[in-house]
């Protein structure tokens, strides 16, 4: 595209001092982002490549685990109740992993906000992703900013809505493909892309591959920046995270200003280094002028930097003129006697992000131990309370109770039974998958599954405690020495 | 008042022509997509009244073109789930309550379905858990009046207790005090006889001799009970109508003869099995 500052001073209006010329209630200023080369766009998509590859790809990745276990290696089967990752597979129990890893995520938003602004928002949003995407398939479609300027201007022509046809057909394609990966992390991936277009894919499986794909659709292709600015509450909070010391896209206003149109050859003296090529404006996504500081609608792409540099170069000023800086930098080079010649060191060690880094950790270290003690067999009791307790002919007291057996393991167990805190107890088991003696047999559990069964424990009228009696049932393996314990209660008459 | 419909300069709207005291009215039409979202409302209704059951009518409703109707839809759902549990329920049929306990599967199969059958037409009388109540015996305890083998609950469960059904548990205690078999004071000292049997009383040379006469047929010599005859054991802790003299005392006087329908007719044969399943795992089962 090349070099080009000759944008047209009443197109690059922010949409800030269009919006100051009207009445509060006013709709929508469409926002038309121009192309633009440079080192922060160059990031931007190879994060998006990074992001979109790992998002589409992942669903695909096979890992063989044998016979009746999925192949897939990322898989959150819910009728099958398991999320499978790789080796690790985690059980509707083990649930807040998965809350962990939502605690980590949201911890590592705030200790990356607090150190480089809003660098989630501009680089790695799923919304700043897909609207990147979108907007290169309208430019490759329509052309860049002015073209698509002027062909909205434009009365409906053949020409003019074929390109928009293709437009909105591509954007419904990606879309598509976003809905049906999303689907691809719950389902089989293979099979069920081909039942999808056979058209015998559940009734679950097509709402959500619609449901996703209209919210793709309408939001990187219609809603855009309103989605930042209006919809998403992330912004508003993330105020709370960034201090005097984040990065974050600043104009150095000390040095831009007094700003003025500048003609090859004049000179620089008593004018700023701004040109006011408005090329930053016109490049912005979210149709804001960098220039009048802090705004809320700023999402910190750095596109305006790109924008300027290139500006910066053409005029032969140095780079720089908006960059990334800390609030504090630029307040003392603002201030200093001789302008520009202040300097406050960025400091990424401070109390708030020593304080983020520390609750990562601190949060990691917790999720590390519990999933390196997770334990793969566990029991949990449940009392019968109707009736309560059964006096037997001969005033003997007993409860019954039913065990579930949790066997993550992919093979079968043998659970045997013992029972803490009732010494005159005698335990049976009712019509249980049991082998061995009567009085202590083993309990089977199939593989991968939770074994239940019922167990009477009778105690001699004299040994019945007085209303409720703590009691702990065991389990323990004999093979593996897996083992398991869970806290239960004696009722007996009286009280 | 009347005014000249304008345009309004700050909003763009046209006003409605209305001016209340300078006060003028903007003439701001429903949004459009509102509009056609009510239109389509409209439509979807009159189709719908047409193809589905809607108007009722002083005897009946109309059917609607689709001929749809939420219980057929039911009974289709009710067929397949039958239909599903075929096979399970065969072998239920011609598989002996003993094999069903020993095989795993059926034997689970059976607890599930016996469980719902419980919950559907038993625990109205026995409760939710089994546990009986006055006059309900207990299903969770060891003592059975009428036995608590598999084949004795089957066969209670199949023909019920004291009813018209030709294989029904018969037995009839007689109305001691009603009929004037004894006077109250003889009642008095069977009853306490009945409560020297499990410790709670002194026997009476009188009561020990009227209970050898009149009760011993039944409930045996030392009182344990007999189930062939559904004497209930009067030595144990466990009291059907009652423990204290009080009760004892009335259920000699008045007789107790309690009653359960029979279920042959009304639950299938592998539903009836599943039950004896159930009921015997409960806790108190032979």
């Amino acid at each position: 595209m090349g070099i080009d500052t000759k944008v047209r001073d009443d197109e690059a209006v922010s949409l800030a001092a269009q919006k100051a010329e009207l009445p509060l209630y006013v709709t929508r200023i469409k926002v038309y982002p121009r192309a633009i080369a440079g080192q922060w766009r160059r990031i931007k998509w190879a994060v998006l490549v990074l992001l979109l590859g790992l998002y589409y790809l992942v669903p695909w990745l096979r890992w063989d685990r044998g016979p009746n276990a999925p192949s897939q290696a990322i898989l959150i089967d819910l009728d099958g109740r398991r999320g499978w990752f790789f080796d690790v597979v985690i059980w509707p129990q083990e649930v807040y992993f998965v809350t962990g890893l939502l605690i980590l995520a949201s911890l590592g938003l705030f200790f990356a906000s607090s150190l480089f602004g809003r660098v989630w928002c501009g680089f790695t949003c799923p919304q700043t992703v897909w609207t990147d995407l979108f907007m290169l398939v309208e430019r490759w479609i329509e052309g860049d900013r002015n073209e698509r300027m002027r062909s909205d201007r434009q009365p409906m022509s053949a020409a003019k809505a074929a390109r928009k046809g293709l437009k909105h057909a591509a954007w419904l394609v990606i879309a598509a493909a976003t809905g049906g990966a999303w689907v691809f992390y719950y389902v089989d991936a293979p099979t069920t892309l081909i039942k999808i277009f056979r058209g015998e894919a559940s009734l679950e499986v097509y709402t959500f591959v619609g449901l996703f794909t209209a919210t793709t659709y309408v939001l990187a292709g219609w809603a855009r920046e309103q989605v930042c600015t209006y919809m998403c509450p992330w912004p508003r909070f993330q105020a709370a995270m960034l201090d005097e010391q984040s990065l974050i896209v600043t104009y150095q206003k000390w040095r831009g200003e007094p700003r003025g149109k500048h003609k090859a050859g004049d000179s620089w003296d008593n004018r700023g280094d701004c040109v006011d090529c408005r090329l930053c404006v016109a490049v912005c996504p979210t149709g804001i002028d960098i220039r009048d500081g802090q705004q809320i609608e700023c999402i910190g792409c750095g596109l305006c930097i790109d924008a300027c540099t290139q500006t910066m170069d053409k005029v032969d000023r140095p780079r720089g003129l908006i960059r990334w800086d800390t609030l504090a930098n630029q307040h003392a080079k603002e201030t200093s006697a001789v302008k520009g010649t202040g300097r406050v060191a960025w400091r990424p060690l401070r109390p708030r992000t020593l304080l983020y880094a520390g609750l990562l950790c601190l949060v990691s270290a917790i999720m590390l131990a519990a999933f390196l003690l997770r334990s793969d067999a566990e029991l949990t009791v449940q009392r019968d309370r109707s009736p309560n307790f059964v006096r037997l002919s001969n005033g003997d007291i007993r409860n019954s109770y039913t065990l579930k057996i949790l066997n993550k393991r992919r093979e079968e167990a043998h659970f045997r039974v013992s029972l803490e805190g009732l010494p005159s107890a005698v335990l049976a088991f009712v019509g249980a998958d049991t082998d061995g003696a009567a009085e202590s047999p083993s309990l089977v559990v199939h593989p991968d599954a939770v074994g239940t069964f019922r167990v009477l424990v009778t105690v001699p009228a004299k040994g019945a405690p007085m209303g409720s009696k703590p009691i702990t049932f065991q389990v323990h393996e004999a093979s593996q020495a897996r083992r398991a314990s869970h806290d239960a209660v004696f009722v007996g008459p009286g009280r | 008042m009347p005014t000249k419909i304008e345009k309004d300069t700050l909003s763009g709207q046209n006003t409605t022509g209305h001016e209340w005291d300078g006060v003028r009215e903007l003439n701001t039409p429903l949004p459009t997509w509102w509009i056609y979202t009510f239109y389509a409302t409209v439509v979807f209704a009159i189709v719908y009244c047409a193809l589905y059951p809607s108007w009722p009518w002083l005897n009946g409703h109309a059917k609607g073109m689709l001929g749809y109707w939420s219980r057929a839809e039911l009974t289709q759902e009710l067929d397949a789930q039958a239909k599903a549990r075929a096979g399970f329920v065969d072998r239920i049929r011609t598989t002996s309550l003993a094999d069903i306990a020993k095989e795993p599967e059926l034997f689970s199969f059976a607890m599930a379905g016996g469980r719902s059958a419980f919950q559907t037409n038993c625990m109205q009388c026995h409760g939710a858990g089994g546990a009986g109540s006055h006059g309900f015996p207990n299903l969770v305890d060891d003592d059975w009046i009428w036995g608590g083998s598999l084949e004795q609950i089957h066969a209670t469960i199949e023909h019920g207790i004291r009813n018209a059904d030709d294989k029904s548990r018969q037995s009839m205690m007689p109305r001691f005090g009603v009929d004037g078999m004894l006077t109250g004071a003889q009642i008095a000292a069977v009853t306490d006889y009945v409560l020297s049997l499990s410790g709670k009383a002194q026997a009476t040379p009188e009561g020990t001799q009227i209970f050898q006469e009149q009760c011993a047929a039944c409930h045996g010599p030392d009182g344990k009970g007999n189930q062939e005859l559904g004497a209930p054991s009067l030595a144990d802790g466990i009291w059907l109508y009652g423990g204290n003299r009080d009760a004892i005392y009335r259920s000699i006087f008045y007789a107790r003869n309690g009653s359960m329908p029979p279920w042959a007719g009304r639950l299938d044969e592998a539903t009836i099995k599943m039950l004896t399943i159930y009921v015997h795992a409960l806790g108190g089962g032979r």
